[in-house]
C-alpha cells in the first residue's frame, strides 16, 4: 500500500497573528511555522497504514523554501519520500492551482492512497484536498474520522449531523481526515537525525512542464483583496446576585433582551 | 554570528515542549503532592530519545549533541523540574561517562537500556562528610579476586531508589586526595548494595534522593569505569555536562515561573484593573525575563562550546551559576506577584519556588561555581 500524503506549513496559532498595517496580508515577522496540525494526522494515518499493509509512505508539499522544514518534520515522523515543489512563480497562487501543482507531481508517483488534512490551520479552506481528488480523477470521501483498508476497497467513517456515516470507497481514492483519526506520534530524537539523512527533492515549475500561466498568480481565480484584523473582543460583564434565582433572572433577561436568542 | 536554531533543533525543541505539555504538565502538581516517581513519563522519554540524547544511535541513543540535550532540558523542566531532574542524572551523570570512558562491553551493556527509559542509572559521588570537598570521600575499594569489594556509604543520591545501574566512586589507593579515586559501575543486584533512608526533601518530590550503602559489595573486576586511579578525572568532566544540564534545568524552572506569572497578571484585577497595568508588576516580568534570556544564552554557549569539543568548564560553571541563581530569584518574584495565592498549593508557583533553590546547590553550589570561575581568571 503506497501512500501520498499532501502537507502544508502554516503558522502557529499559539503565538499572535498580526494584519500587516497596509491590510495587504498577515505580518509573517516572528512567526513560527509549522506543520499544518491536521496534516500531522494525515501523516500519522500514513504511518500506520504501511505499518499494517507494508509500503512506504511519500509527503509532498507546495511551499516556499521555507517549508521544508515541515516536510522534515513528516520525515522526522517516519514518512520515507518527500517532494517539495518550491517556485517564486507560485507566489499567490489559489487553492486550486496548488491543487493542480500537487496533481501533476501525484501523477508521476506510485499510489493506492493519498490523504490530506481536512483543512489548514491558516485559512481554514477546505478545498485543496477536494479540488485534487477532482484533478486526478479518484473518489473521495471528507473529513473521516476512521479509515479500514481492504481488499482494493477502503471503509471510511464520517462524523456527520447526529451519527456516523460509514462509506465504502474503491481504492485507489483520496481522503481528508478528521483530527479524531488519530493521535500522531512525535517526531523522535532519533527519527530527527534519520530525516536529516532523507533526501527531499525540490521541484520547480520547470521540471514539472508547467507553466506560470497555468498555476501560478495569473491563473487563480481568488485574489486576496484586503484583510482586516477581527473586532476586539469586548469585556464581558460580571453580575454578581444574592441567589441562584436571581442569577438565572439575571441571565434570563440578558439572553432575551441583549443578546436577543431566546 | 549566528543565534538561530537548526531546523533539527528546532524540532528536537518542538518534540520536548509538545511532549511536556501534553504528558508533564498536566500531571506535575500531583506528582509532586504524592512524591510519586514518574515511571511511564520516563518511559516515554525514552521512547522519544530524551533519555540517551548524547549517546549515538549504535548504543540506542539518539546521537545528538549538548544543544539538543539542553533545548530539551528546558522544556520538560518548564513542566516539572523533578522529571527534568531524573533525565538529567541519567543524561549526563551516567550515560556520558559510560560513553566517555566505558570499555565496550560496558557500553554495549548499558547504554541501550539506560537510553531507553526502561532504567535509570544514578550517581554516587557525594558522602555524608564528602560534599563540594568531593576528593576526601572516604568509601573504599579493594580487589579481591576476581571482585571489586565496595564499603561505605553514600550521601543525596538521585534516582537511587529506581536505579538499576550506579556510578560509584570510591578509594583505590592509600593515597589521599584525588589522586587514589576510581569509577565504578554496581547493578543494583550485585550483592552487598542497598538503599538506605530515603531523604523527606524541600522540592524536586517526584524523584527520590536517597543514601545508599555499599557493605562488602562484591562487583566484577571489569566493573571497573576507566582507569584505576582516575576516577575523580571522571567524576569532573562528567560535571561540565551535568552543569549544562543543570543550567538548562534553571532555565526550564524560571521561564515556568515567568509564563505562570504574566497569565496571572493578565487575569488577576485589583483596584479596578488587572495587576499587570501596574508597573511594579511589569518591572518583575520584565526583569524576569530579561536575566532569563540571558542564562538561556549562557547556557546554549557552553553547550554549543561542548559539541564543538572545546573546553568549556568556566563557561559551563558562569552558565550554571546564572541559571540557577535566576531561577531562585525569577520564583521568589512570581511567589510575589501571586501574593497569597502564590504561598499555596493550589498555584504552581509555591512548586518553582521549593524546586528551584536544588539548583543553586546540587553539582557543584553557586560558591564552587564562583571559585571554579575565579580560578579560571586568576590562575
Amino acid at each position: 500500500m503506497d501512500v501520498v500524503v499532501c502537507v502544508k506549513q502554516v503558522p502557529d496559532t499559539e503565538q499572535p497573528i498580526r494584519v500587516r498595517p497596509d491590510g495587504s496580508g498577515i505580518d509573517d515577522q516572528g512567526l513560527n511555522w509549522i506543520l499544518n496540525y491536521y496534516d500531522e494526522h494525515a501523516v500519522e494515518e500514513a504511518l500506520r497504514v504501511r505499518e499494517k499493509h507494508g509500503g512506504t509512505v511519500t509527503v509532498v508539499c507546495v511551499g516556499p523554501p521555507r517549508a521544508a522544514e515541515a516536510v522534515r518534520t513528516a520525515l522526522a515522523m517516519g514518512a520515507d519520500e518527500a517532494v517539495h515543489v518550491a517556485d517564486p512563480a507560485l507566489e499567490g497562487a489559489d487553492h486550486l492551482a496548488v491543487a493542480r501543482v500537487l496533481a501533476r507531481v501525484i501523477g508521476q508517483l506510485r499510489y493506492d492512497l493519498v490523504l490530506c488534512g481536512r483543512l489548514a490551520t491558516d485559512d481554514n479552506a477546505s478545498v485543496v484536498g477536494a479540488a485534487l481528488a477532482e484533478y486526478l480523477g479518484l473518489p473521495q470521501a471528507t473529513a473521516i474520522s476512521k479509515l479500514q483498508i481492504g481488499d482494493s476497497l477502503a471503509t471510511v467513517e464520517r462524523e456527520v449531523e447526529g451519527g456516523v456515516e460509514l462509506v465504502k470507497v474503491p481504492l485507489p481514492a483520496l481522503f481528508t481526515v478528521e483530527r479524531t483519526i488519530n493521535e500522531p506520534r512525535y517526531p523522535t530524537l532519533p527519527g530527527i537525525m534519520k530525516a536529516r539523512r532523507k533526501e527531499i527533492r525540490t521541484l520547480g515549475l520547470a521540471d514539472l512542464g508547467l507553466e506560470p500561466g497555468e498555476v501560478g498568480a495569473q491563473a487563480s481565480r481568488v485574489r486576496y483583496t484586503r484583510f482586516e484584523p477581527p473586532p476586539r473582543r469586548q469585556a464581558g460583564q460580571v453580575v454578581t446576585p444574592d441567589s441562584p434565582e436571581e442569577a438565572a433572572r439575571v441571565i434570563v433577561r440578558f439572553l432575551q433582551e441583549t443578546a436577543k436568542v431566546l | 554570528m549566528e543565534f538561530g536554531l537548526s531546523e533539527e533543533h528546532r524540532m528536537v525543541q518542538r518534540t520536548a515542549r509538545e511532549f511536556a505539555a501534553r504528558e508533564i504538565l498536566p500531571v506535575a502538581s500531583q506528582l509532586d503532592a504524592e512524591h510519586r516517581f514518574p515511571t511511564e513519563i520516563v518511559r516515554g522519554l525514552g521512547e522519544l530519545g530524551l533519555m540517551g540524547v548524547m549517546v549515538p544511535e549504535a548504543y540506542g541513543g539518539a546521537g545528538m549533541d549538548n544543544v539538543a540535550y539542553a533545548l530539551a532540558m528546558e522544556e520538560v523542566a518548564r513542566a516539572c523540574a523533578s522529571t527534568a531532574a531524573i533525565m538529567s542524572v541519567n543524561n549526563s551523570l551516567v550515560c556520558d561517562p559510560i560513553l566517555r570512558y566505558g570499555t565496550e562491553d560496558q557500553r554495549r551493556r548499558y547504554l541501550p537500556v539506560l537510553a531507553s527509559g526502561r532504567e535509570v542509572g544514578c550517581y554516587c559521588l557525594t558522602e555524608p562528610s564528602a560534599g563540594s570537598d568531593a576528593a576526601s570521600l572516604q568509601t573504599t575499594a579493594r580487589l579481591d579476586g576476581d571482585r571489586w569489594v565496595l564499603n561505605g556509604t553514600k550521601a543525596f543520591v538521585t534516582n537511587a531508589r529506581e536505579a538499576w545501574v550506579f556510578v560509584v566512586y570510591a578509594r583505590t589507593e592509600e593515597e589521599p586526595g584525588a589522586r587514589g579515586i576510581s569509577a565504578f559501575l554496581v547493578e543494583r543486584d550485585h550483592p552487598g548494595i542497598s538503599v538506605g533512608k530515603v531523604e523527606r526533601k524541600m522540592g524536586l518530590l517526584a524523584s527520590s534522593t536517597c543514601e545508599v550503602l555499599l557493605e562488602d559489595c562484591r562487583v566484577p573486576r571489569d566493573n571497573l569505569l576507566g582507569r584505576r586511579g582516575e576516577g575523580f578525572k571522571v567524576a569532573l568532566s562528567t560535571l561540565d555536562g551535568g552543569r549544562i544540564g543543570i543550567a538548562a534545568q534553571a532555565v526550564g524552572i524560571a521561564r515556568a515561573a515567568l509564563e505562570e506569572s504574566v497569565g496571572y497578571a493578565k487575569q488577576r484585577r485589583q483596584f479596578g484593573r488587572p495587576i499587570a497595568e501596574f508597573q511594579a508588576i511589569q518591572w518583575k516580568i520584565a526583569d524576569m525575563a530579561t536575566r532569563i534570556d540571558a542564562a538561556r544564552l549562557l547556557t546554549l554557549r557552553a553547550a554549543w562550546l561542548r559539541d564543538q569539543g572545546k573546553r568549556c568548564t568556566l563557561e559551563a560553571s558562569m552558565a550554571k551559576l546564572f541559571a540557577s541563581e535566576t531561577a531562585m530569584w525569577a520564583a521568589h518574584q512570581g511567589v510575589q506577584i501571586f501574593g497569597g495565592y502564590g504561598y499555596i498549593k493550589d498555584y504552581p508557583v509555591e512548586r518553582y519556588f521549593r524546586d528551584a533553590k536544588i539548583t543553586e546547590i546540587y553539582e557543584g553550589t553557586s560558591e564552587i561555581q564562583r571559585m571554579v570561575i575565579a580560578r579560571n581568571l586568576l590562575s
